[in-house]
């Protein structure tokens, strides 16, 4: 039995449907449903389609599309979410645990890795093998283009924030944080804690299409050493995607 | 190669079409104009469709000349002084610009932004299906950067024709100063206390503001269970509230998703008040309902496809525009005839 949504309005042209106010398994495999239930038969006037882990923002065109058209729309199709598919596909994301791929971040990263590790009483082996051992599922791209929010951490590797943010971490970081994991679409200020790198860009506005990866999918890693991480990281520099089907 | 040459940029102009649509969910900024009103009229008086690319310029300004062949102009520039070689033009016309001659767009009057539009679009390339220019992550024409001195904006050679020209402002205005609001999605997440002043005491928009956001400074607005939630989505005009209790409404740059309340939204028909309201000067916010947010949509569109830009009196060239009597040559679009 699951608890029936809220919608709330935000603005006249953004419905929230709002399935819970936490991070949770569930709760995100709802919101992918209901997203893929709308995508497959969008009403019109439906613009854009926003899923996060505990809901799912429609943008639209009020003079097109009436609000309570569009309730309607959706609550016809929360059976549908209440029992959510799995993930379409399966892709293998080249990951480097080596701290050396990091370049000049490359103390950083050992240092995210060994405090990663005391947080959470193992040794930094460990955490790379739970981490790299981990199927995720893509729920949401959010903060800056690209940037992948991920369900599936392994819930030993919880752990908070750093006391204070670092003014730029590399793009296609492998970072976790607060329960949750993410891989950085490009370079930006962040508080999270650096396992990696992969060298694939799963955005680039210069390539066609620019993202690889849908909402929804899911990410296994596929551990590389740094040496192969330089070839990788030139291959996807020339407009490679680097995922492959897992 | 015919184009529009930029002679000089004040560091603020970008080129802006409605924005770059159906990338959100990929955490992609739409971008797009900070005053949506004035960016269809200019493109109107270009004789251009709505969502056309445009240069939108802020406080900074613009220097342009027309290369290769005369182009026709259409521009909305409310509280800035738009002039050619000098002499005084409408802020909302459109003319003919002919090599040789230069437009300037000078913020002087209170403006913010202002809109400039060549007749037949901008000849770039697309990125990612738009001309939006988003600075922060770099994405749009010219690698996704401000426009600088001597760009030259491809476009098609112009139809040389009469100056039109549009007065009074499009659109239902409210009282200046008030923009109306629609509460939600997370208004509940505020007290009572924070609420009532919320829609009751002035904000003063502060220098700290950009295309991303407006951020505002008056009564501090508490939360009732702390200033953290999970993310979710933002829409255009989004009111967020961090732990320090200052709102900041997120604009045309805004980031997707994020994770502080929204005590309320601005609605579409009223964003262009409160993207032309300078720093320093106090905004209220106005609660209204859906219904009321909705029909003022449905009247600034309307407005917008009902402008009739006319003739400046007997003036048929644009020097004669320029040096002309224009109070006696304007027609207020809205008037009845």
């Amino acid at each position: 039995m699951t608890a029936a949504p809220r919608f709330l309005d935000a603005g006249e042209c953004a419905l929230v449907v709002e399935f819970g106010s936490v991070i949770d398994e569930a709760l995100a495999a709802r919101v992918l449903a209901l997203d893929a239930a709308l995508a497959a038969d969008p009403p019109e006037g439906l613009r854009e389609l926003v899923p996060t882990y505990r809901s799912l923002m429609i943008h639209y065109d009020p003079l097109v599309l009436d609000r309570a058209a569009l309730v309607a729309h959706v609550a016809a199709r929360l059976p549908a979410a209440a029992a959510p598919a799995a993930a379409a596909r399966l892709w293998r994301l080249p990951v480097c645990y080596d701290p050396a791929c990091a370049g000049g971040m490359a103390a950083e990263v050992a240092a995210d890795q060994a405090h990663v590790a005391a947080a959470c009483g193992m040794t930094p082996d460990a955490v790379i093998a739970l981490h790299a051992g981990a199927t995720f599922r893509l729920v949401m791209y959010g903060f800056a283009p690209g940037w992948a929010y991920l369900s599936g951490l392994p819930p030993a590797l919880r752990l908070p924030r750093r006391d204070s943010p670092r003014p730029l971490i590399p793009g296609g970081s492998v970072i976790v944080a607060g329960g949750q994991a993410v891989i950085a679409g490009g370079p930006m200020p962040s508080g999270w804690h650096i396992l990696g790198l992969t060298p694939a860009r799963l955005f680039d506005p210069a390539r066609t299409p620019p993202l690889s990866v849908e909402v929804g999918d899911s990410l296994r890693p596929d551990p590389v050493d740094a040496a192969s991480f330089a070839a990788l990281a030139g291959r996807a520099a020339a407009g490679e995607t680097l995922v492959r089907p897992g | 190669m015919t184009g529009l040459r930029i002679l000089r940029a004040g560091g603020d102009a970008t080129i802006q079409d409605a924005g770059r649509a159906g990338w959100l969910r990929y955490g992609v900024t739409p971008a797009g104009p900070m005053d949506w009103i004035a960016h269809e009229t200019a493109n109107r008086l270009a004789g251009n469709a709505p969502g056309a690319a445009a240069i939108e310029t802020g406080p900074g300004g613009i220097a342009v000349a027309a290369e290769g062949a005369p182009l026709r102009l259409g521009w909305a520039a409310a509280g800035f002084a738009v002039t050619l070689d000098d002499a005084p033009l409408p802020a909302r016309a459109a003319a003919t610009l002919e090599p040789g001659a230069t437009l300037r767009i000078r913020a002087v009057a209170g403006g913010v932004w202002a809109y400039l539009a060549v007749a037949g679009g901008l000849r770039l390339a697309p990125v990612m299906g738009s001309l939006a220019t988003h600075l922060r992550s770099a994405i749009g024409p010219f690698g996704g950067r401000a426009l600088c001195a001597g760009d030259l904006l491809p476009c098609a050679p112009g139809a040389v024709a009469p100056p039109l020209a549009l007065s009074g402002a499009p659109g239902s205005a409210p009282p200046p100063g008030a923009v109306r609001v629609l509460w939600g999605p997370q208004d509940d997440a505020f007290t009572d206390a924070a609420r009532a002043a919320f829609a009751g005491e002035p904000y003063v928009l502060s220098a700290r503001s950009d295309r991303m956001g407006y951020r505002l400074c008056g009564p501090r607005l508490a939360h009732a269970r702390g200033h953290d939630i999970v993310s979710d989505g933002i829409p255009l005009g989004a009111v967020q509230v961090p732990g320090d209790g200052q709102p900041i409404v997120l604009m045309a740059d805004r980031q997707p998703t994020g994770g502080y309340p929204k005590i309320a939204v601005v609605i579409r028909a009223d964003l262009p008040i409160l993207a032309q309201t300078r720093p320093g000067a106090a905004v209220r916010f106005r609660p209204v309902d859906r219904a009321t947010a909705v029909a003022a949509l449905r009247a600034a569109r309307a407005a917008l496809a009902a402008l009739s830009p006319r003739p400046v009196g007997a003036a048929l060239d644009l020097a004669a525009l320029a040096s002309g009597d224009h109070a006696s040559g304007f027609v207020d679009a809205r008037a009845p005839d």
